[in-house]
């Protein structure tokens, strides 16, 4: 198969977009959606600062280094959740990572910051703790994008993981959750920055092959918490459409942020401030100060 | 051939292209890149029984 740009030998096909292309015309073509899609949504100005909240996976790791590749002032956040081997193996990547590009990588150990690790909140709490460690994770890169004077956070989802939540959303016409599936939050407090996810429109297959051919050494093992989880199930379901129909999975969420996206969005909720930690929230004390004092508690009581 | 997948090595019988493993091995195209030599490769590629290949499987749980 050839390149359709050039003629010369195909690395990979794009079904999608019904192109073949090789290595350099790839990595242009990837470059090129994700700094369209920064322009189409808005999602960063030259003056931004940002700071990218890094796994060690292959997506986070690719949009830290193509934030710096197009010229953004972009500095990383790991967080070190405690989970035995694959937190050790993860951070080991990132800080790796972080040493080959120059990068200015901050690592946060939950241990540390916050008193628990992720395995210990797993036995505390006793049930799945991924909505859990989604607003840890969102709590400390909010913290952290601050008290460093950051104005954007970036994460690393991908086409594959934004139709995934938006499946999920429509499934459950979670209205709330849908007027706010866009690639950018705008900041709409002071102490709140703003979140961008320059991936959304390349797809996980993309975004894997973009970051084999740039020899970025990520982690390809899941998180041990996240073994059946629906996000993968629904991703191989929207997988086996674009395999019998390629471009669904763009067209689903390009239509979406384009025709309806606007229809679900609610009026924005008052702000308070926590009394405990001092960041905004809807109902204070902010969920994070209350899952750290339910936590306490129960400490208490097993003592 | 020896097929490196998901931390193990399996031995298929026979030449055959890319898409035909896949199948064989029930594979959605969409879902992994297949590796030779460090060299990433389209479906239509050529494989022979002496060949030793890779499977990616790059969805994940987020």
């Amino acid at each position: 198969m050839k390149c359709k740009k050039c003629g010369e030998k195909a690395v990979i096909k794009l079904r999608a977009h019904n192109i073949s292309l090789c290595a350099p015309h790839f990595q242009e073509f990837f470059e090129r959606r994700v700094s369209e899609a920064i322009k189409k949504y808005s999602l960063l100005s030259p003056h931004d600062k940002v700071l990218v909240a890094v796994s060690g996976g292959k997506d986070s790791l690719n949009t830290w280094f193509l934030l710096k590749k197009l010229g953004y002032k972009a500095d990383a956040l790991h967080i070190d959740l405690g989970i035995d081997e694959y937190s050790k193996k993860s951070r080991e990547k990132t800080e790796k990572f972080a040493h080959k590009i120059k990068g200015n990588l901050k690592i946060v150990e939950l241990k540390e910051e916050v008193g628990f690790t992720l395995p210990h909140l797993a036995k505390r709490e006793g049930r799945k703790v991924c909505a859990t460690c989604g607003l840890i994770k969102r709590y400390v890169m909010n913290w952290k994008a601050l008290s460093g004077s950051y104005s954007a956070i970036a994460t690393g989802h991908n086409l594959d993981d934004e139709t995934a939540v938006l499946l999920s959303n429509l499934l459950n016409w979670k209205m709330g959750y849908l007027g706010r599936q866009s690639p950018l939050l705008p900041s709409w407090h002071h102490k709140l920055a703003k979140k961008i996810k320059p991936l959304c429109e390349v797809t996980e297959r993309e975004s894997a092959a973009y970051a084999i051919l740039n020899q970025i050494n990520y982690i390809s093992e899941d998180c041990p918490f996240s073994r059946g989880a629906t996000t993968i199930f629904l991703k191989s379901i929207l997988n086996q459409i674009e395999e019998k129909s390629p471009g669904t999975k763009i067209r689903f969420y390009r239509e979406f942020q384009q025709k309806a996206r606007s229809l679900f969005e609610e009026e924005k909720m008052s702000l308070s401030k926590c009394p405990t930690c001092g960041l905004p929230t809807t109902h204070p004390p902010c969920a994070f100060c209350r899952l750290k004092s339910r936590l306490l508690q129960k400490e208490g009581k097993s003592k | 051939m020896k097929v490196e997948i998901g931390g193990r090595v399996i031995t298929l019988k026979g030449n055959k292209r890319v898409r035909e493993v896949l199948k064989e091995l029930d594979l959605n195209p969409e879902t992994v890149l297949v590796i030779r030599e460090d060299e990433l490769l389209t479906d239509d590629v050529q494989l022979y029984e002496s060949d030793e290949i890779k499977i990616v499987n790059v969805i994940s749980g987020g």
